[in-house]
């Protein structure tokens, strides 16, 4: 067991499970929102402001499952806003949530300021290890609840999408506005919501990173998570269950970086940190030649124009 | 005087009058934004019980107030200027490019490494300085010219594509300046090696004012002919209404986009530039002060226009000139002028939707005689 390559995919699978929860959830979200012919690339800034009030509220009330639910209800605010601007007339989705971002980590940074010192009460997690009698494996297989929480809700949405009529209602605004209309559905309506609750997702992700990994509020948090998040959609081709995947492999790339340095190799650590930006853009690269990425994308999307 | 004469007579004066009210809701509808903007922050002040004369006031004083703080707020807009130009250039194209900030960082870096032979070899600062700029501008320029050539030739999304190569570009420098390029008297904050005052940029003769803010107007004045006065700017400006139509045109759809790119590189590696030859003399963090995404909302306000980006960027640059004095005096954090950036921009994208919405605005209906 102390062979360094065994340290390394031990530390990157635990890595992986850990790293990987915020980007589930923020795909999840951003699954949902493109699914109804909109985008939401502000999740950045939603992630960002969801840490800082999971943080503040779990160090306020002594809970942190309440400040889980306190970053789900900041980031279904910015959805809300997100989905109610864009409903405006000649009001651009992407530019949008550009400005989202910097107006969601500027509200983080300022309201986050106090709390930068204090340490606030983490989430538990749940030791599924113990059994194997190896310490790094048992650290590996700490997992927090967020992360099956995150699995059974991609499924449940893999389900819905496809069974419900609230999933074709959803699809149907995405591919086609127009026969949504003519079904009498109302499209800003159906966006609203479903970029409102892709806020509330991401929102939760934003908690996992304050309350759990890395389990800090800083203002170097989060860079980039919540928008390597929405290409991660693209390249699980809005499928809930690919995403978990996706999310996984985002998750252990992370991880290579800190699981080199816990064998000693800190040379490249810089590069290995840019790893899951690097990537991304490879699988971008990949994906947006891809035939079937242009097959599953929703009609009414205006990113993949 | 005929029938017909006078009837052109009367188109040409009409065609005035439409121009001239286009401008006027050009220029209202983003002052009312700003405005609102103002409002909505007073409240915000007002609700968190901090005094929002005091913060106008300051942000005036410490932005305008004396000839010190107006030349502290010419040079913070120099990078602004330069970064709203890289912003605004790719989107007359139709590009939404938001990776300034790390062809800023980049170019800055590769001006820093450059210098580095250049000065312990003793070559003059009149050789050494073009050269770093030069490095610079291609660094950035290759950079985002990379996002304009992967978002036509492979179909890659330039937005998303090029805020993952900003992250990149400052995982690059700092891999560097943490590594091979460090300089071992910089204990605290990893740098390169500086590269001394004989090679400093000066200011502008009788201010204190670096020369990157004249660079930046002159690169907006000689932007914005090429954008408005020349077959390449139609040529572009049309690509940005409709890419398919000016493909079946014949237009090189694809030269445009990567050149429209590698411009903004070139305007944002300049600043990059400008950041380590002036201010800071050597490459560290310091340049990853987020002047990249102000300049994103620097270019929104002015409506992508390279001449109207000057005035913007130096509001903006006087708001951050005075970020600091609102700190020290008023006891907020630092982040105030990110919400207050935050909040324009969303107002300002909301004001997007007023456009022909007001009849003060439209051209009188014309009757029976067109």
């Amino acid at each position: 067991m102390d062979h360094p390559v065994v340290v390394v995919l031990v530390a990157m699978l635990g890595g992986a499970i850990r790293v990987s929860t915020p980007f589930m959830f923020v795909a999840l979200g951003e699954t949902l929102t493109e699914k109804s012919g909109r985008i939401n690339l502000g999740l950045e800034g939603t992630l960002v402001l969801g840490a800082m009030v999971a943080y503040a509220t779990s160090y306020l009330t002594g809970n942190p499952w309440l400040g889980v639910l306190a970053a789900g209800g900041a980031g279904l605010i910015l959805g809300a806003m997100h989905g109610y601007i864009c409903k405006l007339p000649k009001v651009n989705d992407i530019a949008v949530g550009i400005a989202f971002m910097s107006f969601g980590t500027g509200l983080a940074f300022f309201f986050g300021k106090p709390f930068i010192q204090p340490t606030a009460p983490h989430l538990d997690a749940i030791h599924l290890g113990d059994w194997t009698g190896s310490p790094a494996l048992a650290q590996a297989l700490e997992v927090n609840p967020l992360f099956f929480v995150g699995i059974v809700l991609a499924i449940v949405m893999w389900w819905g999408l496809k069974n419900t009529k609230w999933g074709l209602i959803v699809r149907m605004a995405g591919d086609s506005a127009a026969s949504a209309r003519a079904m009498g559905v109302s499209v800003d309506l159906v966006r609203f919501l479903a970029t409102a609750a892709g806020g509330f997702l991401a929102g939760i992700g934003g908690a996992f990173l304050s309350l759990y990994y890395p389990g800090i509020w800083n203002q170097g948090l989060s860079s980039g998570q919540g928008l390597m998040a929405v290409a991660l959609v693209i390249f699980a081709r809005w499928n809930p269950i690919r995403a978990i995947f996706a999310a996984l492999l985002f998750g252990a790339a992370g991880a290579i970086g800190p699981s080199l340095q816990a064998i000693g190799i800190t040379q490249g650590y810089y590069f290995f940190n840019a790893a899951p930006y690097i990537l991304t853009l490879i699988i971008m690269i990949i994906s947006a030649g891809s035939k079937s990425a242009a097959r599953d994308v929703p009609g009414e999307l205006s990113i993949t124009k | 005087m005929t029938a017909e004469t006078a009837d052109a007579v009367i188109a040409v004066k009409r065609a005035s009058n439409v121009k001239a009210l286009r401008l006027a809701e050009t220029l209202i509808i983003p002052i009312g934004a700003l405005i609102a903007s103002a409002v909505i922050f007073s409240i915000f002040l007002l609700i968190i019980g901090k005094s929002p004369v005091t913060f106008w006031q300051l942000i005036w004083t410490g932005g305008f107030g004396s000839s010190f703080s107006l030349q502290n707020s010419l040079q913070r807009a120099a990078p602004l200027v330069l970064t709203g130009l890289a912003f605004a250039i790719p989107a007359r194209i139709g590009l939404t490019m938001i990776g300034g900030e790390g062809a800023l960082v980049l170019g800055g870096f590769a001006s820093a490494a450059i210098a580095i032979p250049l000065v312990l070899n003793h070559v003059p600062p009149v050789l050494t300085l073009p050269v770093m700029a030069l490095i610079g501008m291609t660094a950035g320029g290759i950079w985002i010219g990379a996002v304009g050539w992967l978002r036509y030739y492979r179909g890659v999304n330039e937005t998303i594509s090029s805020l993952l190569m900003s992250y990149i570009a400052i995982a690059i420098m700092n891999f560097f300046v943490e590594g091979a390029l460090r300089d071992p008297a910089s204990a605290n904050k990893p740098s390169t090696m500086p590269i001394g005052d004989a090679y400093r940029v000066g200011g502008i003769p009788g201010t204190d004012v670096h020369w990157g803010f004249a660079a930046g107007i002159a690169l907006a004045l000689v932007l914005w002919v090429l954008m408005s006065r020349t077959t390449f700017g139609f040529a572009a400006r049309m690509t940005g209404g409709n890419p398919r139509a000016a493909k079946a045109q014949g237009l090189p759809v694809g030269m445009l986009m990567v050149s429209c790119c590698a411009i903004a590189g070139a305007c944002a590696g300049l600043a990059g530039f400008f950041e380590v030859a002036a201010i800071h003399g050597q490459a560290n963090a310091s340049l990853v002060a987020g002047y990249g995404f102000t300049g994103i909302l620097v270019s929104f306000l002015a409506r992508h226009n390279p001449i109207v980006v000057v005035p913007v960027a130096i509001l903006f640059g006087a708001i951050a000139a005075a970020g600091g004095v609102v700190q020290r005096r008023m006891g907020m954090p630092d982040a105030t002028v990110l919400v207050l950036q935050g909040i324009v921009f969303v107002v300002l994208l909301v004001s997007e939707t007023f456009y022909g919405r007001f009849k003060l605005f439209q051209p009188p209906s014309t009757g029976d005689r067109v």
